[in-house]
């Protein structure tokens, strides 16, 4: 239990008269590589916003190492390492690729306004810093010679990365990865099944994500939760949740896909 | 006492006034989410329409409630026509653009109708010439209540039923409650977005010049920069009672005329323009969704 | 430090061919030229880079202007020059400040609204800090504030230089610093957070950027060039009235920094220069008819750049990108 990251406790929200999340509970362990799984409209998204401060819950607690982030809000939660990508890509679309990195990388480094405005050493030196930090994050994916293109312009999947890296560059402890392998054919989400592998490693992470493509979550996720009009319906390996009558019967129709 | 009711009179005439306009407002707002910076000055060009087709026939000499109705519809034809054009030309093609570019347009055409006007209608202000024999109907409480009055009541209580009827019970009413509530799948379903949304801008502005009309009867002095104090307070008032909410404009227009007389009547009068101001501030920083109002909660 | 005095002192030294070159009348246009510029290039921190529709900048400007109005009238600055123009620049300099103050004031409520909302209240706080002037006696209310002295002309023995050069180097130096606290402001973290905030909000939360709080801060610094600005406009005008600082030049501010570029440096100035001078241009116009058609040329230039060029002149790009970009085409 010392190893206990994330500790949601039966959060729920209500938006109007519909209960989007009810009674939702997780818990994530350190090093942990976990997913979100549900049909469409399951609520998934939500769980993340409210994970992240975008939604208050209306009852339920979350706790990242035993603090409460009930009532913070989102750039709060941020700063305290959780980091995140969204369903619909938001990328900094007219700034450069690299200028979307050193953003991840702002709430970190202080250099004042006095500084700053004298091009003073403390700038100047952070300011490589930064550069070089960034530089080493974009070789990951290979995007470091598009470093000064408009974010905008990159092709569907390397702006998904791009949103990852931005992610990485904050220094996160938790990483909330939402459907990553959107958009991607099968060797590009093979390729992305690595990179997360070897990111969880490198960066000592701990990973959440929602996914639809099912090869994807039951080959690279130790544990499954599984959400249905905003009630977890299950929870356990890979190989249970394939089996779990409550997730198939949700699935309803597309259990081919499962395997 | 008597005094108090004299207040309530005027509050309640010029609360509805301030409704009609308030009205216009929040249609454009509930249907395209933004403000139109220009609509309370083609609430001034339908003044000032109207003024000059009670001279072209010669009205002053003849004043008959019959042609107030006449000149009500010359007006509202005016302003539906000037708003329509609006649309079609400035606004309809930044629909897909950001925000902040169909707002400098609106205050682009917003200047334009007030500077065009001060140069076509001249800067110096009109009397607006009375549209029918005044008469004292009756008296409550020591004060009388004009006819004026009654009429200003009557007719925009009549304005707002029509529209609650043409929004709630009609075809194109549903067409337009639909575009604003979800404009894509609105479209998806064969709403023809452009129309309707053309459609909103004609009631909005016809509602304008319906307050025109009745302003000038009450306030006769009219003159090109009219629009600047009234798009403030019925701004304001759509905002109070809750911006997008139809009947919320009408409570904000009663609330905002109603106030305005009574600090005209027992403060400042040189209060009275900051008054609006003042409730929009407290407004927007303690209940920005206004009164009745509802709160858009944006899809992340 | 050493491109800004550069610059400066370039700019200084065309300053002297103007002073001797050009009359009185054309030297007030400069004067206002260089208000403008600033004024430009302070809203567009705030409008064009973090993308936050402010309509309320006479408001600062306004208060500017009438502290340090109220300052040099109450206590004079000495007559030697070196310290007569740095009396002047920290008059202009506590004007700045007490925009900076309000600037917080009302930023902080009002930062949190979007769009449409932060328009129509900054408009509001604008007018409410023009009706607060207009009914104080001590500013001298409706009629205005008199007698704002200008700064001393230099002079050398027998020799010396007009007015508007001693109130050349205070504006012309505010210019210069404005032009380089914002530039390099923009080119560091300060500025990425800025656009950040512009591009995506709700991103730039996601990353730990606290948005509400650079805003303010974009907010705050904008009023206070704005300030400095307004203190300049009061000692090259001698009189300031309230309606100086209406809605009206708010809105003229706003077209500025449209018509140049939201997110450029450069395009305000430039536009800055044009607006500056249309007046001017449009003087044979208004003396054949009597009419003054500037305010139309303005909305109408607002209109048709919406519809055209929404990116005004320059967009989020420089002059010197222009002329390299202009440089690379031909070399190819």
């Amino acid at each position: 239990m010392a190893n206990l990251l994330l500790d949601v406790d039966k959060i729920s929200i209500q938006f109007g008269g519909l209960k989007a999340v009810d009674g939702f509970s997780l818990q994530l362990h350190k090093g942990e590589l976990a997913g979100l799984i549900g049909p469409n409209g399951a609520g998934k998204t939500t769980v993340f916003n409210l994970l992240t401060g975008v939604y208050q819950p209306t009852s339920g607690s979350i706790r990242l190492a035993g603090t409460t982030l009930n009532g913070l809000k989102p750039f709060e939660i941020a700063r305290m390492g959780i980091a995140r990508t969204f369903q619909n890509i938001r990328l900094f679309k007219e700034l450069s690729v690299i200028d979307n990195i050193l953003l991840g990388q702002n709430h970190r480094t202080h250099y004042g306004l006095f500084q700053t405005i004298m091009l003073g050493q403390q700038f100047q030196a952070e300011e490589a810093n930064m550069r070089a930090e960034a530089l080493e994050l974009l070789q990951i994916f290979k995007l470091d010679h598009k470093m000064d293109h408009e974010a905008g312009s990159l092709p569907y999947g390397e702006q998904r990365k791009l949103e990852i890296l931005r992610a990485l560059a904050t220094k996160p402890k938790l990483l909330f990865l939402d459907e990553p392998a959107a958009g991607m054919n099968n060797s590009e989400t093979a390729g992305l099944m690595e990179v997360v592998a070897t990111l969880r490693e490198k960066f000592n992470l701990t990973i959440l994500l929602i996914e639809h493509d099912m090869k994807f979550v039951m080959n690279i996720c130790e544990k499954i939760h599984v959400l249905d009009h905003g009630i977890k319906i299950a929870e356990g390996n890979p190989k249970h949740i394939q089996n779990h009558p409550e997730v198939i019967k949700a699935y309803l129709g597309t259990d081919e896909e499962m395997h | 006492m008597s005094e108090f009711f004299q207040h309530l009179i005027n509050g309640i005439s010029m609360g509805a006034i301030y409704a009609l306009v308030a009205l216009g407002y929040t249609m454009v707002y509930g249907i395209l989410q933004f403000i139109n910076f220009a609509h309370a000055d083609i609430y001034m060009v339908g003044a000032f329409v109207a003024f000059f087709s009670a001279r072209f026939f010669q009205l002053s000499e003849h004043p008959h409630w019959s042609w107030l109705f006449i000149i009500l519809a010359i007006s509202t034809a005016a302003c539906a026509l000037l708003g329509f054009a609006i649309e079609k030309i400035a606004y309809r093609p930044l629909r897909k653009s950001p925000k902040l570019n169909i707002l400098i347009t609106a205050i682009g055409v917003s200047l334009f109708l007030e500077y065009a006007g001060q140069i076509v209608f001249g800067v110096d202000p009109k009397l607006f010439p009375p549209l029918m024999p005044e008469s004292t109907l009756f008296s409550i409480g020591g004060v009388d209540v004009m006819s004026l009055d009654v009429i200003i009541l009557g007719i925009s209580v009549f304005s707002m039923i029509g529209l609650h009827w043409l929004v709630y019970h009609s075809k194109l009413g549903k067409a337009m409650r639909a575009v604003s509530q979800n404009s894509t799948v609105a479209a998806m379903l064969g709403i023809h977005i452009d129309r309707v949304i053309s459609f909103t801008f004609i009631v909005g502005s016809a509602l304008a010049g319906i307050a025109a009309i009745l302003v000038g009867m009450r306030y006769p002095k009219i003159e090109p920069m009219m629009g600047m104090l009234m798009g403030t307070k019925a701004f304001v008032a759509a905002v109070l009672g809750g911006i997008g909410s139809l009947p919320g404009a009408v409570l904000g227009g009663m609330i905002m005329g109603l106030s305005e007389e009574m600090v005209v009547g027992y403060l400042e009068s040189t209060y009275r323009d900051a008054l609006s101001f003042g409730i929009l501030i407290i407004i927007l920083i303690f209940k920005p969704t206004g009164l009745l109002g509802s709160r858009k909660v944006e899809k992340v | 430090m050493k491109r800004p005095l550069i610059v400066l002192a370039v700019l200084l030294v065309l300053g002297l061919v103007v002073d001797q070159a050009f009359n009185p009348y054309i030297q007030r246009t400069f004067d206002l030229v260089i208000v403008n510029i600033i004024l430009a290039m302070s809203l567009n921190l705030v409008n064009g880079y973090t993308g936050q529709f402010s309509l309320g900048h006479a408001g600062f400007m306004a208060i500017g202007a009438y502290a340090s109005a109220y300052l040099s009238s109450k206590f004079p600055a000495p007559t030697p020059m070196i310290p007569h123009l740095l009396f002047f620049g920290f008059y202009s300099m506590v004007g700045g400040l007490l925009a900076a103050l309000a600037g917080w004031l009302v930023g902080q409520p009002s930062l949190r609204l979007k769009g449409d909302y932060l328009a129509i209240v900054t408009l509001g706080f604008g007018e409410i800090i023009r009706v607060i002037i207009l009914n104080s006696e001590a500013l001298g209310g409706a009629r205005g504030f008199f007698g704002i002295p200008s700064p001393t002309p230099f002079s050398f023995g027998d020799f010396s230089l007009n007015p508007f050069y001693s109130f050349y180097v205070v504006a012309i130096s505010w210019t210069v610093v404005c032009f380089f606290v914002i530039y390099r402001l923009v080119h560091s973290n300060h500025g990425r957070a800025f656009m950040s905030i512009r591009e995506d909000e709700i991103a730039a939360d996601s990353i730990g950027i606290n948005t509400t709080q650079v805003k303010v801060r974009a907010f705050v610094l904008s009023s206070f060039f704005a300030g400095v600005a307004g203190s300049l406009f009061a000692h090259c005008s001698n009189f300031i009235a309230p309606s100086s600082f209406s809605m009206l030049m708010s809105i003229n501010i706003v077209i500025m920094v449209v018509l140049g570029g939201m997110g450029s440096m450069t395009g305000p100035i430039l536009a800055a220069v044009l607006i500056s001078v249309l007046p001017e241009a449009l003087r044979p116009l208004q003396e054949l008819t009597g009419q003054d058609y500037r305010m139309i040329i303005y909305s109408l230039i607002l209109i048709v750049l919406m519809l055209v060029r929404p990116q005004g002149l320059l967009g989020r790009q420089e002059v010197w990108d222009l002329w390299r970009k202009s440089r690379g085409k031909s070399a190819s």
